[in-house]
């Protein structure tokens, strides 16, 4: 039984058909790769996912149960965690504080509850260190660098223990050694049964970690291939269109 | 060149995470409360020098009771400014509550219904103020403005255009409450100081505040993490109002009668106030220490003028001269940061 199971999926938003019949399985223990040009629906695709909003037509299934997403925080209690392309982070805040935001850890003293600031810059750090990111938990966001931004982005999503993991776009703006540690965790994700879904302009990046590829055009899916059985040149004419499917 | 970069890589434990930006002193000298604060000891200690009547125990009383309540309704201001919003309906509120206060007392009834009446008037139309903000999406200025309007206008048909200075079975303690001290230090300062702690935790320590900046920060992100965006919006309209709702009643007790022009312009002193405490209007940043810090610079100001012999006249255009400096300050401090 798939993990994440799409059945016809359609979106639009008024004239603009941003997805159409978009079929999309992913396993336990699988990596899929979604590619595509701009506006091809990736991200679409993805927010529908997420529970950002509702498709037109079709279906979203776990592990064979049917469900309906109002908002991002049912789809969150349903074992899906994000990375947004554009971090969704408050820049105000510290890094600590970004991870935990909406599930702050709390003690108790009598009837008061207050943040528990020790255990979450604790449990931060850990993450961090997990991601081998130098990221401190107590600075602010704002005077953060892309990677470090990232780091928080997708330190963010480890802190349940998430069934599916959606990463939009989460090497575009980091150092290249920062990106062998972003694909190093999508490695260690599919090891510990997590499904994950990767949406990337980097075709080494879907290549090294991805079990699939599937490649999204004008919001079709054109192409749904094993990795072994594809290769960075039929995907980039996928993308294009100098394929026209596969 | 292999071993020393994993040395520099691999070593990423408590004394790299531990460690922060900046230092709390330093993190201390980078707030606005500070600055501002330091600007206050500054002209203290000027108005030492030159005014005999400066450092006196009733000149230093009166100073302190005077941006009492502005404090406190900065206080509450800080908290709608850090969503990025704005309340210019505070003075109006004043006004309106006030009278509410005042004509329930003056009808026989007791302070525990005057205070009621007083805090209840304050957050209808504080949830009036939140819910077309937060669920209509409605401008925070438009929505606000029209109140100042429709709160001062509502005041001045329950009076009847009349004073009240007849406040029942009560008189006595609810004149106590607003105008009196204990320990020397005049009661609605003790409002304050309370209030201030109460702000300054909850701000650091609760749920609501963290999630009062992520709001302000980024309302979207706020949104994807799940927080109640909406329910958190219309809290800080609801809190500003009480502010005002509370400062009233204090204003009332010390005036000893109230008409429906209690608290005229306000709006611009306790806006002023957050701002030059270092609330940033486009939301994000505030401190509650920089509430009564504020509010403070701008009494003091007043105070220094009338004590200079300076012509009253000139008291609003250093009010206005202080606002447009601190956030001058601020601007530039940012732009050095980036």
């Amino acid at each position: 039984m798939s993990a994440l199971e799409l059945r016809g999926i359609s979106k639009n938003f008024g004239a603009i058909q941003a997805l159409t019949a978009v079929d999309l399985e992913v396993e336990r223990g699988q990596a899929v790769g979604l590619m595509g040009d701009n506006g091809a629906g990736k991200s679409t695709l993805m927010k529908i996912i997420a529970g950002n909003f509702p498709p037109n037509e079709g279906s979203i299934a776990l592990d064979g149960d049917e469900k309906h997403f109002a908002k991002p925080v049912d789809a969150r209690r349903e074992g899906i965690e994000i990375v947004y392309q554009d971090l969704a982070l408050c820049d105000n805040l510290s890094a600590a504080a970004n991870v935990f935001l909406g599930r702050e850890k709390k003690k108790r003293l009598g009837p008061i509850r207050y943040l528990d600031y020790a255990s979450m810059y604790e449990r931060a750090a850990e993450l961090f260190a997990e991601l081998k990111s130098e990221t401190r938990p107590r600075d602010l966001v704002r005077q953060m660098s892309g990677g470090q931004r990232q780091a928080v982005a997708i330190a963010r999503t480890r802190l349940s223990d998430p069934k599916i993991v959606l990463m939009d776009e989460p090497t575009a703006a980091i150092s290249v050694r920062q990106v062998a540690e972003v694909l190093d965790l999508i490695h260690r994700l599919k090891e510990t049964q997590h499904a994950v879904i990767l949406v990337s302009h980097r075709m080494p990046d879907v290549f090294e970690v991805c079990d699939r590829v599937a490649v999204l055009r004008r919001g079709r899916k054109v192409a749904d291939k094993a990795i072994a059985q594809t290769s960075p040149e039929e995907v980039t004419g996928l993308i294009t269109g100098a394929i026209e499917q596969a | 060149m292999t071993t020393s970069s994993e040395v520099s890589h691999a070593k990423i434990d408590d004394s790299v995470t531990a460690k922060r930006e900046m230092g709390p002193l330093q993190a201390m000298m980078h707030t606005q409360p500070f600055w501002v604060f330091i600007a206050i000891l500054a002209i203290g200690i000027v108005m030492t020098l030159v005014s005999d009547v400066f450092f006196t125990e009733r000149n230093l009383f009166n100073i302190t009771r005077n941006f009492a309540f502005f404090g406190i309704m900065a206080l509450g201001m800080s908290a709608v400014i850090t969503t990025a919003g704005i309340d210019l309906s505070v003075g109006s509120l004043m006004g309106l509550t006030g009278i509410a206060a005042g004509l329930v007392m003056q009808a026989g009834y007791g302070i525990g219904f005057g205070f009621v009446a007083c805090m209840g008037t304050a957050m209808i139309v504080g949830l009036i103020n939140g819910c077309l903000i937060a669920y209509l999406r409605m401008a925070p200025f438009v929505v606000t403005l029209g109140m100042l309007a429709m709160a001062r206008s509502i005041a001045m048909v329950l009076s009847n255009n009349k004073m009240i200075y007849e406040f029942g079975p009560d008189q006595e303690l609810f004149e106590w409450i607003g105008g009196e001290s204990v320990l020397g230090v005049p009661n609605p300062v003790w409002v304050l100081i309370i209030l201030t702690a109460v702000f300054w935790w909850a701000y650091r320590y609760s749920t609501w505040g963290r999630w009062v900046f992520a709001v302000g920060g980024n309302q979207n992100a706020a949104k994807l993490a799940g927080i109640p965006v909406e329910r958190v919006i219309v809290s800080v309209y609801v809190i500003s109002s009480l502010c005002a709702g509370l400062a009233a009643f204090l204003m009332v007790g010390w005036f000893g009668s109230v008409t429906n022009a209690l608290g005229l312009t306000y709006e611009l002193n306790v806006i002023a106030a957050t701002v030059i405490g270092g609330a940033n209007l486009m939301g994000g940043v505030a401190y509650a220490l920089g509430a009564p810090i504020g509010a403070a610079l701008m009494e003091l100001i007043r105070n220094s003028l009338l004590l200079a012999g300076i012509d009253a006249l000139w008291q609003q255009f250093f009010v206005g001269l202080f606002l447009i400096l601190a956030v001058l300050l601020e601007q530039i401090r940012n732009r050095g940061r980036s």
